[in-house]
């Protein structure tokens, strides 16, 4: 059972459900990407989520992609951000995934990437742009390694396409709420708890919702028919006030933040 | 991943497959958001292209909107000052809208009334391409939304202008390094939320299955028409077809129908910048490797951990990382040969021509005329080189005062 998996079944166990937070490796440097993911796991994140910065990232709104832009822009690498994860996992309760573009896993050699990310103590990976058509190969070098390959449904997936994804995805699947970008929103649409409770009947795979959630009347909701919520704009808009305020506080704040929700899903 | 050359055998016309491979390139690589919509385009064209009535409509639209068959020129003034083969021009330039970009947007803005979606987005470089587009929703009342990165806007002016005349609203893009790859970046954006309603009119021959293979298809009147006019001028196919590469829309369009003539020799010309250092060119098909871009595995100019690298080029249209993956696989086969051509020759290439022959070439098309010239120099007089002159120089005209009195 991977990591992921045992996490799932012990919040099943316990009728709870997970906290997932994103945060961008590297923004505004990577000791501080350290720092705050060992905060958001000592807070009782379920799994975090670490974003590999990408220069030309399509599913990602402005808050994001500007923190993508500022990582690259200090040069940040790849062999770094692992560097960095080898020293942070180990210190963690939460298993750490990274979301990452086919782009870099492709260039990196996918057989390398999962082996090296692995190696980092990294549980799994979020390919928002490798498809299920497209991801066989990718999918059996996760599967050999007992890597979880997690994948996306959306709202335009269809419903024979969504048990397809059910089918693949190992760890949970990645629910996204709206069809869009990345970033908050203060309504979700109307239909997305129906299409989710549908899949939950269809699926013994954990089924996590992201994609414009940031305060604890979404995850009130959504925690009726979701195993967990993902939260990545809203933590990343806080740490780029670092500079503003500092590390220490912001690292604070995020917290907190996370806190609140984790107490929201929990209620 | 190495594209498997050695495996792919001779270039087919036949590409892509079913799921948008061109041998190892293509494909589609994107979030699943977005699949739906490239399934009913798929459909949806597939079921156009053998509906008659729409390729009558579309002819009918190219000829008396557009202006095709386009000339086919002998610039006989610029083969003399070359003294080798003759020159031919496919006359791209004198298209309504003044580039080859026309063909393509008025076949997809027909797409976009058949899938009845109510809303246009597109990107633009060089501004041909909004200006194409922004002309295309225009005459079917369709509202149209352009991204162009903020540096693009300033050398291309004349085109922001007119796409704002023909009523589409024109979105500066402010990201990276504000030009055509952010503003595609920019159009994918907007996709993701809006795809249940607009259709997303791509430019050129990149991004992801089957956008490559129906702006190709679309741009193939222009290869077809001069293959016609050449048989018909001379009773034999041309030696040499010369055509520049951005994203290579114009080059696959005029290519492809000489694909399987193997006695054709085939010239693309990317963009050469100022040297070929990284990030001084846009030429991923001479410096680059193969990799994701936008949606499709294709040659790219990226670095080791896969970032797509800052290029340069004087000319808008020709400023991209990328390139369609049809023409990875035909760099791979060997059926075409790829060159580049310098910033400094394109502009001298556009001088020749102006004083030649009375053509202000697009500083795009120069690229083509510059490596054509080369060509035509290195060939017998009873050669003839066909270059393709994909749009006219009007909208470069201010552009190219600034880099004359730059260089001075
Ligand atoms: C006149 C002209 N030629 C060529 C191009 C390059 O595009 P492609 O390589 O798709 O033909 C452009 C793009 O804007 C253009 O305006």
């Amino acid at each position: 059972m991977s990591s992921i998996d045992q996490v799932f079944a012990d919040l099943r166990a316990a009728n709870r459900k997970a906290f997932i937070p994103f945060v961008t490796a590297g923004d505004p440097s990577l000791d501080v990407t350290s720092a705050v993911l060992k905060e958001l796991s000592k807070r009782g994140s379920s799994v975090c989520e670490l974003g590999i910065p990408y220069s030309d990232p399509i599913a990602d709104g402005p808050v994001i992609q500007a923190s993508y832009t500022r990582a690259l822009d200090r040069k940040i690498k790849l062999s770094q951000i692992l560097e960095m994860a080898g020293k942070t996992t180990p210190e963690m309760t939460a298993p750490l995934v990274t979301m990452v573009s086919y782009a870099i896993i492709l260039r990196h050699g996918p057989e390398q990437y999962v082996r090296d990310a692995k190696a980092a103590g990294v549980a799994g990976a979020i390919v928002p742009d490798l498809l299920v058509e497209e991801s066989g190969d990718f999918a059996k070098i996760c599967k050999a390694n007992d890597f979880s390959l997690i994948q996306l449904v959306t709202p335009t997936t269809s419903r024979e396409r969504a048990l397809r994804i059910a089918e693949t995805s190992t760890g949970f699947i990645y629910y996204v709420s709206v069809a869009g970008i990345t970033g908050e929103r203060t309504q979700l649409p109307a239909d997305l708890l129906e299409n989710v409770s549908w899949l939950r009947s269809q699926t013994k795979v954990p089924i996590c919702i992201g994609f414009g959630i940031s305060q604890p009347e979404h995850v009130r909701t959504l925690k009726k028919v979701a195993d967990g919520v993902i939260v990545g704009s809203a933590i990343v808009r806080r740490m780029s006030e670092i500079g503003e305020k500092t590390e220490e506080q912001v690292i604070a704040e995020v917290g907190d933040y996370a806190e609140t929700l984790i107490e929201a899903l929990n209620e | 991943m190495n594209p498997a050359s050695e495996s792919l055998g001779p270039a087919s016309a036949n590409v892509p497959d079913a799921s948008g491979r061109y041998g190892a390139f293509g494909g589609r690589y994107v979030p699943e958001t977005l699949t739906r919509a490239l399934d009913e385009l798929t459909v949806e064209y597939a079921k156009a292209k053998a509906d008659p009535a729409f390729q009558a409509e579309l002819d009918q639209l190219l000829q008396d909107f557009v202006g095709r068959p386009s000339p086919f020129y002998h610039a006989k003034r610029l083969s003399e000052k070359c003294g080798g083969a003759q020159i031919w021009l496919k006359r791209e330039d004198v298209n309504h809208t003044g580039a080859h970009k026309i063909n393509n947007t008025l076949g997809q803005a027909l797409l976009t009334l058949r899938m009845g979606k109510k809303r246009v987005i597109a990107e633009t470089g060089a501004g041909q391409h909004g200006v194409a587009t922004a002309t295309a929703c225009a005459h079917f009342g369709i509202p149209c939304v352009v991204y162009m990165g903020e540096e693009d806007i300033r050398r291309q002016a004349p085109n922001v202008f007119s796409m704002k005349l023909l009523g589409a609203e024109v979105r500066p893009v402010t990201t990276g390094s504000r030009t055509l790859r952010d503003a595609i970046n920019e159009a994918m954006r907007d996709w993701m939320s809006s795809v249940e309603t607009t259709h997303y009119i791509l430019g050129s021959v990149v991004g992801p299955h089957p956008f490559p293979q129906i702006v190709r298809d679309f741009q193939s009147v222009i290869g077809s028409e001069a293959r016609v006019q050449s048989l018909a001028r001379f009773g034999r196919l041309p030696d040499s077809v010369v055509a520049c590469v951005g994203g290579g829309s114009n080059a696959a369009g005029m290519f492809y129908p000489f694909i399987e003539d193997k006695e054709v020799e085939l010239v693309g010309v990317e963009a050469g910048g100022r040297s070929d250092l990284a990030g001084d060119h846009a030429s991923p098909l001479t410096f680059g490797s193969p990799g994701v871009l936008h949606g499709s595995y294709s040659y790219v100019m990226q670095d080791e951990d896969g970032q797509t690298c800052d290029v340069h080029s004087i000319s808008a249209g020709l400023d991209y990382p990328g390139v369609g993956p049809e023409h990875s696989y035909w760099k791979d086969t060997g059926r075409v040969r790829y060159t580049d051509c310098k910033d400094n020759d394109a502009l001298d290439a556009f001088d020749a021509l102006a004083s030649c022959e009375g053509i202000l070439p697009a500083l795009e098309s120069s690229h083509a005329i510059a490596a054509g010239m080369k060509v035509a120099a290195s060939k017998p007089s009873d050669q003839i080189v066909v270059i393709c002159l994909s749009g006219r120089g009007d909208k470069d005209a201010a552009e190219i005062a600034r880099l004359k009195a730059e260089r001075q």
